[in-house]
């Protein structure tokens, strides 16, 4: 992964940071120029709250090159206290006790390595509660 | 607009052609077309592909195809949109005939999918997925169907059995079509016994990875008539539609809105209801996605896409049969051929050309081709005159 490209996503990825519409109160993240109900192009930055609730879940046993040491993992879909909703690894968690609806926290985590000299890439992860 | 008619189908055995290139099998196909409707020259073409840039390393593709067909200098463009390319490229040939542009177009749809490793095929099909907010998180396609299955079996008590159904009926149909990648019959135990990939989805829910390509010849109808030797297929709608291409972003997790409202567009046109539909084909890259895609064409009501498989409703010699042809799932699924391999069903089905596998009296077929988990839908409703 390039400089660039990693360290544009920091905010998001370190912070949860998220545009606010000024006009309507739609959370978009990752933030957006225009917002797609009300079409307004003014935007409040927020951090979004960092607990929500598991929509669905799945354990990736075949996983892309950069995460097979990690496998087998759980993932999931988290719906933030906002109602902004997020796509993550469920880490520290038992795969057998996984159940949609319940209650998560994001933490900060590291993500993957690339290789010996590559960037270290971190972001969030959710865990129960 | 003109009407349009399809009056060429050209396809080759899909599989792991280790010893053809991208060119050859794109060409193959194209010249079976063009031999299959009985034209000497095509005055446009369009090409459905979705990654050949990390699949061969090559680009450009629409003048390196058009110059090996031997077509020289005729207008050609490549179209992309993940694994819907296919469809949209039809669409795409079905506006300029409509048009009135150009009379003879040629729609092909290709992928090469097997030079390079698993690994590099997985990577660049994980390209249709958001790559800073899924792809960078660890998710692949069989995770994001995954999380769809555990979401639908959640809302609507659609067992592990019905997903695996979909694989058994698709690989029973498949079993029928000398051209499909994987020909054999399975069982709901081998389906169930196999290796889990992203619960609840195992191997065999999963569509292969396959080199191939699918052609078309498209035309107006009054010439179509005047040319044609075989029963003419009209197509009488085609109706496209984006969404988010995360999946996160959606709000129900379940249904595949992109696919309602392009079937929406397309029933329209058509002036069908699902219930006049004699067959379809389907997006079955994972076999929730089929369950999931019969409920947004509106083939069965939201929820009964899992117990209406099990009853046979989509099976040939049922009310519905969807992917006569095998599907994604038994034919194989070169991402870029997907969308014009359907028409390729749908055609000699119409045409009363499918052999073995033919549904009688079919007069009205449906195609449904999708990008990634949803983020585009093409549906095309064909009609023999």
């Amino acid at each position: 992964m390039s400089s660039p490209k990693y360290w544009r996503e920091i905010p998001q990825r370190y912070r949860l940071e998220a545009g606010k519409c000024k006009k309507c109160g739609k959370i978009f993240f990752p933030p957006r120029l225009i917002c797609d109900g009300c079409k307004s192009r003014e935007f409040e930055k927020i951090n979004l709250q960092k607990e929500g609730k598991l929509l669905t879940y799945t354990v990736i046993r075949v996983a892309p090159s950069q995460f097979i040491d990690q496998t087998p993992y759980a993932m999931g879909i988290v719906e933030l206290n906002e109602g902004v909703k997020i796509l993550s690894q469920v880490a520290d968690c038992d795969f057998d006790k996984l159940e949609i609806g319940m209650p998560v926290r994001i933490e900060f985590r590291k993500i993957f390595q690339e290789g010996e000299a590559g960037i270290i890439c971190y972001g969030y992860k959710c865990v129960p509660v | 607009m003109r009407d349009v008619a399809i009056i060429g189908v050209g396809m080759n055995k899909w599989g792991e052609l280790w010893e053809k290139s991208l060119r050859d099998i794109f060409t193959e196909a194209a010249l079976l077309a063009i031999e299959d409707a009985g034209v000497d020259h095509i005055d446009s073409m369009y090409v459905g592909c979705m990654s050949s840039g990390l699949f061969v390393d090559q680009e450009h593709l629409s003048s390196l195809l058009s110059d090996y067909l031997g077509m020289g200098p005729i207008p050609a463009t490549r179209v992309e949109s993940a694994c819907a390319s296919g469809g949209l490229a039809l669409r795409t040939g079905f506006i300029e005939v409509a048009s009135g542009l150009n009379d003879i177009v040629l729609v092909g749809g290709v992928e090469k999918m097997t030079d390079v490793s698993v690994a590099g095929a997985t990577f660049a099909l994980s390209t249709a997925a958001d790559q800073e907010y899924e792809v960078y998180q660890g998710i692949t396609f069989p995770g994001l169907y995954a999380l769809m299955a555990r979401a639908h079996m959640q809302k609507y008590g659609t067992s592990r059995k019905q997903l695996a159904q979909v694989a058994v009926k698709n690989h029973f149909h498949g079993s029928m079509n000398p051209l499909a990648q994987y020909p054999q019959k399975i069982t709901l135990e081998e389906v169930l016994d196999s290796v889990m990939v992203a619960d609840p989805l195992r191997i065999l829910d999963c569509s292969p990875i396959t080199d191939g390509a699918a052609a078309v010849i498209l035309a107006p109808l009054d010439l179509a008539k005047k040319i044609s030797q075989k029963p003419i297929v009209k197509i009488i709608g085609s109706g496209h539609s984006t969404d988010t291409i995360a999946l996160h972003s959606r709000n129900d997790l379940t249904e595949i809105k992109s696919t309602e409202r392009a079937a929406k567009i397309a029933y329209d046109m058509a002036g069908k209801r699902p219930e006049e539909i004699d067959l379809a084909e389907v997006h079955d890259c994972f076999t929730i996605a089929e369950i999931c895609v019969i409920e947004a064409l509106g083939f069965v009501e939201k929820g009964k896409g899992g117990p209406e498989t099990e009853h046979g409703l989509t099976t040939l010699g049922g009310k519905i049969p969807v992917n006569t042809s095998g599907g994604l799932k038994s034919k194989g699924h070169p991402v870029g051929a997907t969308g014009v391999a359907q028409a390729i069903e749908i055609t000699k089905q119409l045409r009363g050309e499918a052999g073995e596998r033919q549904v009688k009296n079919a007069r009205v077929g449906l195609t449904q081709n999708m990008g990634g988990s949803g983020g585009s839908s093409v549906v095309h409703i064909m009609e023999v005159v």
